[in-house]
């Protein structure tokens, strides 16, 4: 096997590349999970819909408003589709999840499944299968950057470094300050949090908007590399599910770490035995759950 | 009524609880005046910690009136009413095993004014300033009662709910407590405590209510105590 330490680097690198997407989107999975204790089927649907804001923002929002000149560019569009699928998210919570929590989650379940079946099936019928390319990346993120044992790009480069940044300031703020120790009391003993005078409901809303405004954020990353398009959610989720899963859910930093490296490990099967990459994932989650049921961080069932 | 009687603080008129299709509390009927000690004794699953959480909304559904200075309570959502000034420590403590000794401490929001200042409480309670950076649930079981009554006094609240305090605590412990409820009543504060027997809280409290089957059975005033020991022995099975 030519496995030249040039091609083993270069190859994991773009893995860490995949692997920062896997790390932001199982990290709002982890967070919902926690306070709703609600596994989010529609994660993937809203980093999609995250894509779209990004696209349709740059390329038909001005023609809609008269203006044909206006493209909403890409920094506003990390901005933007955040806070438009938040505030969407915000309003799925307190219509309807809201009134499954009584219940068991898995109810919650199937209804974030039925809902990104319903909002993947709009785009489908409005918006072309097989993608459509974002023509908004900014040109100071064209190029490569020379890492000494590769050319990367750019913007993947970019990707990479402001993913982590928010990965690890949404873990600092949930495990180090006082905003954080309500969310983590909340996920413990919701009941006497509230017996203290804080407002869960309203934490519980507004966490759950958070989640799915990383999944947009993340979307927004996604456009320029991927080409946007209604599966590309759902073609994300389920690797992201077996990532979630071989962490353990609830976890803030496992799910991050996880995502990580398993991106990596996804770019490294390339090299050693490329058509196994697409599935190695799904391996480490069989041997992960046969040995450790509960994932690999995973507090408790 | 006799007209002696401090300001009432809180007032409970017919209160029903249910927890889903079970029907806990069979009309509760009682009143307890500012700066007071009163007990609700009982045998377990009589519903003495059903009243403590229907005061604060924590139950599945209640009826009936429950004013806290004179403001009706029963719509209101748990949060709203833990800012009348309402302090809760409840059964097994309740402190939280992600959270830090201190983030435990500064956890309930502040709902009144008077509240004690983290060196005071620090200073009351030594053992928590050492360990305020481990984790909650790594301090012994009486730790972790001072840990749940020091962070209620933090806040201001005026009127303390606890249920079992002294539970499962070695006897030097619960004479600390005695201690500190003594304390709290000097200053003034009102107390409900949930207790298995009176003789916790034989001296400091004005009134012990028994509670049987989600209804109060009898009231022993303070002064009545003494002949009504073999009473309450026969009530709580003793």
């Amino acid at each position: 096997m030519g496995m030249s330490i040039q091609t083993v680097l270069s190859q994991v690198m773009l893995g860490l590349n995949n692997g920062v997407f896997y790390a932001i989107l199982s990290l709002g999975l982890a967070v919902i999970f926690g306070l709703l204790n609600i596994v989010n089927f529609v994660h993937g649907a809203l980093y999609m819909l995250g894509a779209y804001v990004a696209l349709l923002g740059y390329s038909m929002l001005g023609p809609l408003l008269g203006k044909p000149d206006f493209h909403l560019n890409y920094w506003a569009a990390l901005i933007v589709a955040p806070l438009v699928v938040g505030a969407l998210g915000i309003a799925i919570e307190k219509t309807m999840l809201r009134r499954l929590r009584k219940f068991d989650h898995l109810y919650g379940l199937l209804l974030t499944f039925g809902l990104a079946l319903i909002i993947q099936g709009v785009f489908t019928n409005y918006f072309n299968v097989s993608g459509d390319a974002y023509d908004g990346k900014p040109e100071v993120l064209n190029g490569v950057v020379d890492l000494g044992f590769m050319m990367f790009p750019k913007y993947r480069l970019w990707v990479i470094a402001i993913s982590l940044a928010v990965c690890f300031g949404t873990w600092y703020v949930i495990e180090r300050t006082k905003l954080g120790s309500y969310l983590r009391a909340g996920t413990e003993n919701p009941e006497l949090v509230k017996a203290f005078g804080i407002n869960v409901p309203l934490m519980i809303t507004l966490t759950y908007g958070f989640g799915v405004g990383l999944a947009a954020f993340a979307g927004v990353l996604a456009a320029p590399i991927y080409s946007v398009s209604p599966v590309m959610g759902s073609e994300m989720i389920i690797t992201v599910f077996a990532v979630v899963v071989i962490g353990g859910m609830g976890s803030i930093m496992g799910s991050i770490v996880t995502g990580l490296l398993l991106g990596m490990v996804e770019g490294f099967t390339k090299v050693v035995y490329a058509p196994a990459s697409g599935t190695v994932i799904f391996l480490i989650m069989v041997v992960v759950l046969l040995v450790k049921p509960t994932g690999l961080f995973g507090r408790e069932a | 009524m006799p007209e002696a009687r401090p300001k009432e603080l809180l007032r409970i008129r017919e209160l029903q609880a249910f927890y889903g299709e079970s029907h806990i509390l069979h009309g509760i009927d009682l009143g307890v005046g500012e700066g007071e000690v009163v007990t609700l004794l009982g045998r377990n699953g009589a519903g003495r910690t059903t009243i403590l959480k229907a005061i604060l909304g924590l139950v599945g559904r209640r009826t009936g009136s429950i004013t806290i200075h004179g403001i009706e309570t029963i719509a209101l959502p748990t949060h709203r009413i833990a800012h009348l000034g309402i302090g809760y420590c409840p059964e097994e403590r309740g402190i939280f095993s992600s959270l830090t000794v201190e983030e435990n401490l500064l956890l309930p929001v502040v709902v009144g004014e008077g509240g004690l200042a983290l060196p005071e409480l620090y200073g009351m309670f030594p053992n928590l300033l050492e360990r305020k950076h481990s984790l909650g649930t790594r301090l012994s079981g009486g730790e972790q009662q001072m840990l749940a009554m020091a962070r209620i006094l933090r806040t201001g609240a005026r009127l303390l709910l606890l249920d079992e305090i002294t539970e499962g605590l070695a006897p030097v412990i619960v004479q600390t407590l005695r201690k500190l409820i003594g304390q709290l009543k000097e200053k003034g504060f009102t107390i409900i405590l949930v207790e298995q027997n009176f003789h916790f809280a034989a001296e400091l409290a004005d009134r012990h209510y028994v509670i049987d089957r989600g209804t109060i059975v009898d009231m022993i005033p303070r002064d009545q105590l003494a002949s009504s020991t073999g009473k309450l022995n026969q009530y709580l099975g003793v």
